[in-house]
């Protein structure tokens, strides 16, 4: 249907389509250069990138930077920390949240408009950092691994989803079949619910692995112990507080200083590519799901 | 507990909708009743309720903290009642008046420029002819969003660096020099607004592409007919077609515009910055968690907290009034 505008060839049109061709390229070079360019340096020799002689291919190849970057302790506890979050937290979320979520979409579970008022209201009002962080202190869960599992274990947003696909997605005959069959809620749940629902409980999964993927928060407000601590705050100190430029964040841990300045930058790059890598890799296979997902939440906000 | 608060509610919500012919008794009777019935659902959404009531309405309960004094032993609730004690400290402190200039600078710069961009990219992305190449645009362009702010804020300190960055070096090729972008009191907002934009204009795009979707073609063919140009009909059919979406969008963002991007600002910040990077939820966490003042940081909470809430509730009151679209 829109190819019948193209045909129209009046000026205007043309003009149109060039301004929206350049724009298009224009949009699409600054999304993506700023990545290519960091993989592209960090595989340069570093006086390379620094004199400006690297700009859209590899120059003097170092791998100097993965080198160093494989040898650090520091990023493996990261990983693995995070890996260990995110496979245990992503699990949680979505045996509370799933659950809950078909509850509240039963028709016939009368409390279920209160229910939802009372999670609706904690998207928008909440305590605030400073009683959380007593009333986890209160529980034990600071610097205990736990904090980054149980505090986020529903998120509201997802729960209302969930909710929304089950109401509407699921027919009510059957549910009313299965009834007859001797099928419980529970059952139901279990064996027509769920399998029904793979696309929006793998839309909610991803939400929630990402999330815990990328979490620094956690880890700076609420853990102390580095061994404990989750890639994000690693990278936060390779990165961000270990500058030898522009003045010095101050920041905990962390050892500055033990890298040639020279080579400072190239591992800096080739931190962002390690630490990007999996999203970036596993990014095609799954941006479908998050699409479906934006959708769905929408339907219902 | 939980159970209780839901009884009555419960007992009101059925009496109206229902005909005389499925009376049911209220009260706490009728919700043992509903609980005896329904068990199995219950059983299902009470570690929800569990996790909700414990780590967002506990932190709720512990926020007069903000009128107490805090005492160790007392815990979160048990201190002296100080009343508006720390918020008139808060209010009388020296920093107030900056770090209300820098939230509000930051947050209505972020808001204005973060919700023109994804629509503007929208209509981009909407007027792409082909599948294929729309999908690869709009695919491309939401990819930032998936980076963690950790590794943005590095990544923006690797480009903005005085010595060797790409930004720093193109900026000297159009005669820009020696600028310090992460150190330079007027380039800290834009640099966070304008990376805010790249990282997240494709994903919220994502939206009103699928209410241009929605759009009747045969409003375009008509138009087409009716000699508009691809400017005009933008205007006048892609662009009140997003309006919907549009408010119930900013309604939400309105919600969070002094709390938004605590992480991102934290981490950009430097000595050279802070006079303008200095936020609410920055000072919170240094007063509160840094430094132990742990009822002072409840009050700027709060107060954080309350001026969130009372936007979102205006706006929602002004877009319903305007356009009969809103929240609640």
């Amino acid at each position: 249907m829109r190819l019948s505008a193209l045909s129209r060839r009046t000026p205007g049109d043309i003009a149109f389509t060039i301004g929206l061709v350049l724009t298009c390229a224009l949009v699409l070079f600054l999304t993506l250069y700023p990545i290519y360019f960091v993989v592209i340096a960090s595989v340069s020799d570093p006086t390379m990138v620094a004199t400006g002689r690297v700009w859209f291919m590899p120059q003097g190849i170092s791998w100097f930077g993965y080198e160093q970057i494989l040898a650090d302790e520091r990023i493996w506890t990261g990983y693995r920390n995070t890996i260990l979050y995110t496979v245990v937290g992503t699990a949680v979320n979505l045996l509370v949240t799933l659950p809950a979520a078909y509850a509240l979409s039963r028709r016939e579970f009368k409390p279920r408009r209160v229910l939802m008022f009372f999670f609706a209201f904690t998207m928008f009002f909440n305590g605030g950092l400073i009683p959380m962080y007593l009333l986890l202190r209160d529980l034990n869960l600071l610097d205990n691994w736990l904090v980054f599992i149980l505090p986020t274990a529903v998120n509201v947003y997802n729960l209302i989803i969930a909710r929304a696909f089950f109401e509407n997605s699921l027919p009510e005959e059957l549910y009313e079949a299965a009834t007859i069959d001797g099928s419980n809620y529970f059952q139901f749940f279990l064996k027509m619910a769920v399998p029904l629902s793979m696309a929006i409980i793998s839309v909610i999964g991803l939400y929630y692995l990402v999330q815990h993927w990328n979490d620094f928060f956690t880890g700076l407000v609420f853990v102390r112990d580095y061994d404990k601590q989750p890639l994000q705050i690693v990278l936060r100190d390779i990165l961000i507080s270990n500058q030898a430029f522009s003045g010095g964040a101050g920041g905990a841990g962390g050892s500055g200083g033990s890298y040639a300045q020279q080579y400072a930058d190239q591992i800096k790059y080739g931190v962002i590519v390690v630490s990007t890598l999996p999203v970036i890799v596993l990014y095609p296979f799954l941006q479908r799901y998050f699409e479906k997902g934006v959708m769905i939440g929408s339907v219902k906000g | 507990m939980t159970v209780t608060r839901s009884g009555p509610a419960q007992g009101t919500a059925v009496a109206p909708s229902r005909g005389p012919t499925r009376t049911r008794p209220k009260g706490l009777a009728g919700l043992r009743r509903h609980v005896h019935r329904y068990w199995q659902l219950w059983v299902m959404a009470l570690p929800a309720i569990g996790f909700v009531v414990l780590f967002a309405y506990v932190p709720m309960y512990g926020l007069q903290l903000a009128f107490r004094e805090f005492d160790f032993t007392a815990g979160l609730t048990g201190g002296e009642w100080v009343g508006l004690k720390y918020f008139r400290q808060f209010f009388e402190s020296p920093q107030f008046w900056t770090l209300m200039r820098n939230t509000v600078v930051i947050s209505v710069t972020t808001l204005v420029v973060g919700f023109i961009a994804p629509i503007a990219l929208a209509l981009l992305v909407n007027q792409v002819i082909g599948r294929r190449r729309k999908r690869f645009l709009q695919t491309a362009t939401y990819l930032p969003h998936f980076i963690s702010i950790v590794v943005i804020v590095g990544m923006l300190q690797v480009f903005l660096s005085p010595s060797s960055g790409l930004i720093t070096r193109v900026a000297e090729m159009v005669g820009v020099s020696g600028a310090n972008f992460l150190g330079d009191t007027s380039a800290f907002v834009p640099v966070y607004v304008i990376s805010e934009v790249w990282q997240h204009a494709g994903w919220n795009s994502i939206i009103y592409l699928a209410a241009l979707a929605s759009v009747d073609t045969q409003l375009y063919e008509a138009a087409r007919i009716d000699g508009a140009g691809r400017f005009t009909i933008i205007r006048h059919i892609d662009v009140p077609a997003l309006v919907p979406t549009m408010i119930v969008l900013f309604i939400l963002n309105m919600g969070t515009v002094l709390s938004t991007g605590f992480e991102k600002i934290f981490l950009m910040q430097n000595p050279l910055n802070l006079g303008v990077s200095e936020v609410l939820a920055t000072y919170v966490y240094k007063i509160g968690i840094l430094s132990n003042q742990f009822s002072y940081g409840t009050a700027i909470g709060l107060f954080n907290t309350l001026i969130n809430f009372t936007f979102l509730v205006i706006t929602n009151q002004v877009a319903k009034r305007l356009s009969n679209t809103s929240l609640w």
